[in-house]
C-alpha cells in the first residue's frame, strides 16, 4: 500500500490546477448506457451477452483452441450495460492513479491497440516498469493476467497496476476516499449496483472495470472472414503467409492457435532483454516452477500490427524482427550463464525461414486487425480531469503541462 | 528320372502356353464382377467399416488434376461433396484445403503414382482445416514440416499414401475429432512418422512406419486404438505420451494392440530440444504420463534398450512439469504380448535398477514412477523391473471394443437460422447499428422501417450496397458472409426489439 512520495503529490496538485483553470472540468455525466456495447446482445436480466459467429463452431474438449472454424474458449460476460459503461468511465479517469495524473488507458489506450506503444510502460512521475503493457482486446476470454500469469482473473490483475508504486501508485484506502468521495460516481455507482447501498466498494470498482475490459471484442479481422469461408478476404500473400503460419516448420499457430491466435499457455522462447538489461526469470519466479525460467504467457496476436513493439519488455521494434527471432536458432539470444539453466520450449527451433516467408508472416499478421467495436473515449470523466491523463508519447508531442516533465 | 524331367518340361510349355492363350484371347475381364458383394459381410464385425463415419462423400463433383495442373486450383474451385483426383505427375506445391468434405485422391496408373514433392523448400504438402476430409493414394515427399497435417477438421480419413523424409511429421492430425490413418508407408521422418496430437476417438491401423525416430505416437487424446502396424527400424517404435505446456491436458483411453514392434534401434536423429530426442534407440513401446493405456497382443521383439516402457514426467528428460497436468501413468494394463529379445543391450539407467532389484536377464518391461492401479496380465512372463505395484489384470482382451471412431461423424450440427442471425447480427452488424442509435450506420428501427417483411432487400443491399445518404458513410459490401447467413443476419434484424 505505497503512498505517492509527496514530490508527485505536489505535481498532482500541479496538474489538477491546471485542468481546473483550463477548464477542462465539463459537466460530468449523470447517465449510464441501458445498451450493451457492439457485440453482445442485451438478454433478460439486463445481462449482456457475447454473440460471435465462431458460437457456430465447437471446439475440441471446450479448448478454444484449433483452426480457423473452432469454438472460442468461454468468455467473461454477462455484465450489465450499465456496470460496462461505468467501467469505462472508471478506466478512463486519471482519479485512478496516486497522483490523477495517469488512468488505466494511459497504458492501454484504444488508438494503440489497448497498449502504448512504449517497450516498456510508464507510470507515475515518468517510472518505467519492467515489462511492456499488454493489449486488452479480448481478455474476455484469457484465464490468466500478467506476462507472467500470475493472476487468474480481471479483478485480480488490475490490483497490481493500481497500487504498484511504479504504475498507478494508489491505494485501497485512496481508490475509496476518491471514488467514495465524489458524488458523480456514488450516483452512478447505485445504477451499475442497484439495491447496493451505501459507497462504492472496492469490489465493486473491480467488477465494473473487468466489466469493460471484457467488452473489448475483436473477432472481425479479414482473417475471420476468411476463417468465415470468404477466401477472397486475404491476398494470395496473405494466404501463404497464413499458411506459413501454421505449418509445422515456422509452428507459430502451435501457440498462437487460432481462433485467439493464443494458446493461453506459458512458454520459455529466449528472447533477449533489450539494451543490456538483465535477464527477466518471467514465470520461474510466480510458479516457482524452474522450467519456467525465463518463460512467459502466450500474447495473443489479435490487432498485432497496432502494438508494437513486441515481446514481454519490447526487444523488437516490428513484426519483422520479432518474426525472424524465430529462424534464428534455439536459444540464440540467450546469455552463455543462462543456456545451461534454461528449459526452452520444445517447438523453438530452426525452421530455416526464407526472407520472403518472413514478409509474408508480416503480411499475414496485418490481417489480423480489427477495431470495429472499438469504445469511445468519454468526452467527460465523472473527477472532471482530463479523461485518460497522460497520453502515450506514441500518439503526439509529451504532456505539455508546464513542470509536469521537469524536475 | 529322364521320364520324370520330361514330364515337367512338358507340364512348364504346357503352362507357358495357357498363360499365351490366357493372355492373347481372353481379353479385357475386368467387366466381369467376380465375387459377391457379400462374400465377408458377416466378418466385418461388430463395429462395421471402420470409415463409416471418417472421410469425404465424394457426392459431388469430380475435378481432374493432371501434371503439370495445380491441385490447389483444383481445392479452390471446389465446393463440399468434391472429389478431386490427382493423376501420376510430379506436384510441387503446398495444398491447403479451408472448407469441409473434399477428397484428395491419387490415382496410380500402372503403378505410377502421383508424387507431391517439397525439394526440402516447401513446408507442407496438404494442409487441412475442414471437416469430412480424405486424403490417399498420393507419394508424398521432401517437405520440411508435414506431409498431412490438420488442424481441427474432423472425421478425417488418411490412407494409402506413402510418404517419405517429410521433416518433423508424416501425417499429423491437430485438434481432430473422429479420425482414421490406415495404410500408411512412412519413412525418414526427424519426430514421429504419425502423429495424433491433441485429438479425440483416432483409429490407427495397418501403417508401416520405419527409420522415422518415432513410429507412432498419441499425445494429449483421448480414446485412440493403435493397432495391426508393423512398426520396425525407428528409434522408439509407439508412444503414448501427455505432453506438458498444451493446452489439452490428458491422455487416457488408449489400446496398443496387435501391432509388430520389431528393431526400433535406428540412432536417434531428432531435433535438438523435441521431445523425442531424449528417447534412446532401442524403445518398443514408451507411455509417458498417459492413462490408461492397454497393451495388448503385440509381437515386441528386438528393441536392445527395453521392450514396453512406462514412465512418469518425473523422470523423462526434456519435460518441464505442468501443474495443469498429472504427472503419472495410471491404470497401465499390460495383457499377453510375445515379447522376445529386447533389452539386450540396454542403457546404463535400466542396468542400475536392475541392479537395484536385483534382477538377472536382459529387461523387458520397466516402469519408473508411481503408476496406481496398473496391472499385468502375467507377471512371471516377462522381466520386468518397477512392476512391483502392478495388480493382475482381471481382463484379458480388449476384443469387444472395435474401435472408438464415432457412429456418426462429429459436429453435423444444424444451427438455427435464430442463432445463426443473431451472432451475425450483434456479432457483426453490431458493430455500426445500435438499434436507436445513431453510429457509423443508421439506426436499426430505421432500417426495419424502410424494409418491413422484406429481408431479401437487405440481403441484395449488404451485398453490394451503394452510397444513400448524405449523413452517412458508404457501406461496405457484406458479400464475405456466405449467403444463408445474410438472409439470417437480416431477418434477424427485421424483428430485434431493442
Amino acid at each position: 500500500m505505497s503512498k505517492a512520495p509527496s514530490s508527485l503529490r505536489a505535481r498532482a496538485g500541479l496538474l489538477l490546477a491546471l485542468v481546473l483553470s483550463t477548464g477542462a472540468l465539463a459537466e460530468a455525466p449523470a447517465q449510464l448506457r441501458e445498451y450493451c456495447p457492439p457485440g453482445f446482445e442485451l438478454t433478460d436480466g439486463n445481462r449482456c451477452e457475447l454473440r460471435t459467429l465462431y458460437q457456430n463452431y465447437d471446439s475440441l474438449q471446450y479448448a478454444g483452441v484449433g483452426g480457423p472454424r473452432t469454438g472460442l474458449p468461454s468468455a467473461r460476460d454477462g455484465f450489465s450495460p450499465q456496470q460496462i459503461d461505468l467501467g469505462r468511465y472508471l478506466f478512463f479517469d486519471p482519479l485512478l492513479s496516486a497522483d490523477n495524473s495517469i488512468s488505466c488507458a494511459s497504458c492501454h489506450h484504444p488508438d494503440l491497440g489497448f497498449s502504448d506503444g512504449r517497450a516498456r510502460s510508464v507510470g507515475i512521475g515518468g517510472a518505467e516498469v519492467r515489462r511492456a503493457a499488454p493489449s486488452l482486446w479480448n481478455v474476455a476470454f484469457l484465464q490468466s493476467f500478467f506476462w507472467d500469469a500470475r493472476a487468474d482473473s480481471l479483478e485480480q490483475q488490475m490490483v497490481g497496476p493500481l497500487y504498484d508504486a511504479k504504475e498507478m501508485g494508489s491505494s485501497p484506502e485512496q481508490l475509496l476516499a476518491e471514488i467514495g468521495g465524489n458524488a458523480t460516481y456514488r450516483a452512478l455507482f447505485r445504477v451499475a449496483f442497484p439495491g447496493s447501498e451505501g459507497p462504492p466498494t472496492l469490489e465493486q470498482i473491480y467488477y465494473s472495470i473487468a466489466a469493460f475490459q471484457a467488452s473489448l471484442i475483436s473477432l472481425n479481422s479479414r482473417y475471420d472472414r476468411y476463417a468465415h469461408g470468404y477466401h477472397d478476404a486475404l491476398t494470395d500473400n496473405e494466404k501463404q503467409g497464413m499458411n506459413i503460419f501454421r505449418s509445422f516448420v515456422a509452428r507459430c499457430a502451435e501457440c498462437h492457435t487460432p481462433p485467439l491466435f493464443t494458446n493461453q499457455q506459458v512458454a520459455v522462447i529466449g528472447v533477449p532483454e533489450p539494451d543490456g538489461r538483465r535477464l527477466d526469470e518471467g514465470a520461474e519466479t510466480t510458479s516457482g516452477n524452474p522450467g519456467l525460467r525465463g518463460g512467459f504467457k502466450v500474447p495473443s496476436l489479435r490487432n498485432i500490427a497496432k502494438t508494437a513493439p513486441y515481446m514481454h519488455s519490447g526487444a523488437f521494434d516490428n513484426l519483422r524482427d520479432a518474426a525472424e527471432f524465430y529462424t534464428l536458432g534455439r536459444g540464440h539470444a540467450l546469455p552463455e550463464e543462462e543456456k545451461p539453466r534454461m528449459t526452452v520450449h520444445w517447438h523453438i527451433w530452426e525452421p530455416e525461414l526464407a526472407d520472403h516467408e518472413l514478409d509474408r508472416l508480416v503480411d499475414f499478421l496485418a490481417t489480423l486487425t480489427d477495431e470495429a467495436f472499438k469504445p469511445g473515449i468519454p468526452a467527460t470523466v465523472p473527477s472532471g480531469l482530463a479523461p485518460v491523463g497522460v497520453i502515450p508519447e506514441a500518439l503526439g508531442p509529451k504532456p505539455t503541462i508546464a513542470g509536469l516533465n521537469e524536475t | 528320372m529322364g521320364k520324370k524331367l520330361l514330364q515337367i518340361i512338358v507340364a512348364i510349355a504346357l503352362l507357358v502356353a495357357g498363360i499365351v492363350v490366357g493372355t492373347k484371347f481372353a481379353g479385357d475381364n475386368r467387366a466381369t464382377v467376380v465375387g459377391d458383394a457379400s462374400r465377408y459381410s458377416n466378418a466385418t464385425g461388430s463395429g462395421g467399416l471402420l470409415t463409416r463415419s471418417v472421410g469425404g462423400s465424394s457426392t459431388g463433383t469430380v475435378h481432374d488434376v493432371r501434371d503439370g495442373n495445380s491441385i490447389q486450383a483444383a481445392v479452390a474451385a471446389a465446393e463440399p461433396g468434391d472429389v478431386i483426383r490427382i493423376f501420376p505427375g510430379t506436384y510441387t506445391e503446398t495444398v491447403y484445403i479451408d472448407k469441409d468434405d473434399i477428397v484428395l485422391s491419387g490415382v496410380v496408373v500402372n503403378g505410377q503414382w502421383p508424387v507431391m514433392e517439397g525439394n526440402k523448400e516447401l513446408n507442407d504438402a496438404v494442409l487441412y482445416s475442414g471437416n469430412d476430409i480424405t486424403v490417399e493414394n498420393l507419394q508424398i515427399q521432401h517437405y520440411k514440416g508435414n506431409a498431412v497435417m490438420g488442424q481441427a477438421g474432423n472425421n478425417f480419413l488418411i490412407r494409402n499414401n506413402n510418404i517419405i523424409d517429410t521433416g518433423v511429421y508424416g501425417i499429423f492430425p491437430e485438434f481432430g475429432t473422429n479420425g482414421l490413418i490406415t495404410h500408411n508407408v512412412l519413412s525418414g521422418i526427424e519426430d514421429a512418422a504419425i502423429y495424433v496430437g491433441m485429438s479425440d476417438n483416432i483409429h490407427v491401423t495397418n501403417n508401416e512406419v520405419f527409420d522415422n525416430v518415432a513410429g507412432i505416437e498419441i499425445e494429449n487424446s483421448r480414446h485412440s486404438i493403435v493397432e495391426n502396424n508393423y512398426v520396425h527400424d525407428n528409434t522408439g517404435g509407439i508412444l503414448v505420451f501427455i505432453t506438458p505446456g498444451l493446452p489439452i491436458k490428458t491422455t487416457f483411453d488408449t489400446i496398443v494392440r496387435n501391432n509388430f514392434i520389431v528393431n526400433n534401434n535406428t540412432p536417434n536423429f531428432g531435433i535438438p530440444g523435441s521431445t523425442v530426442a531424449g528417447i534412446p534407440a532401442g524403445t518398443g513401446i514408451l507411455n509417458m504420463a498417459g492413462d490408461q493405456t492397454t497393451i495388448e497382443g503385440n509381437v515386441i521383439t528386438g528393441n536392445k534398450v527395453i521392450g514396453i516402457l512406462i514412465t512418469d514426467h518425473m523422470n523423462a528428460p526434456n519435460v518441464t512439469l505442468d501443474p495443469g497436468a498429472d504427472p503419472s501413468s495410471d491404470e497401465i494394463a499390460i495383457l499377453d504380448n510375445m515379447m522376445w529379445n529386447n533389452g539386450y543391450d540396454t542403457i546404463p539407467e535400466i542396468k542400475a535398477l536392475k541392479t537395484l532389484e536385483l534382477v538377472d536377464g536382459n529387461v523387458e518391461i520397466l516402469n519408473v514412477g508411481a503408476s496406481a492401479n496398473s496391472c499385468i496380465l502375467d507377471p512371471d512372463k516377462y522381466i520386468t523391473v518397477g512392476l512391483k505395484s502392478f495388480g493382475t489384470c482381471g481382463f484379458a482382451t480388449t476384443a469387444d471394443v472395435s474401435t472408438y471412431l464415432l457412429d456418426e461423424p462429429a459436429q453435423r450440427r444444424e444451427i438455427a437460422a435464430e442463432d445463426m442471425g443473431k451472432r451475425a447480427y450483434y456479432g457483426v452488424c453490431a458493430g455500426c447499428h445500435s438499434y436507436n442509435i445513431k453510429m457509423v450506420g443508421p439506426p436499426t428501427q430505421i432500417i426495419q422501417a424502410l424494409y418491413m417483411d422484406n429481408p431479401q432487400g437487405i440481403v441484395d443491399y449488404i451485398t453490394s450496397p451503394t452510397k444513400k445518404r448524405d449523413d452517412y458513410p458508404e457501406m461496405p459490401p457484406q458479400n464475405y458472409l456466405s449467403e444463408d447467413v445474410r438472409m439470417a443476419a437480416a431477418e434477424f434484424m427485421l424483428q430485434v426489439k431493442q
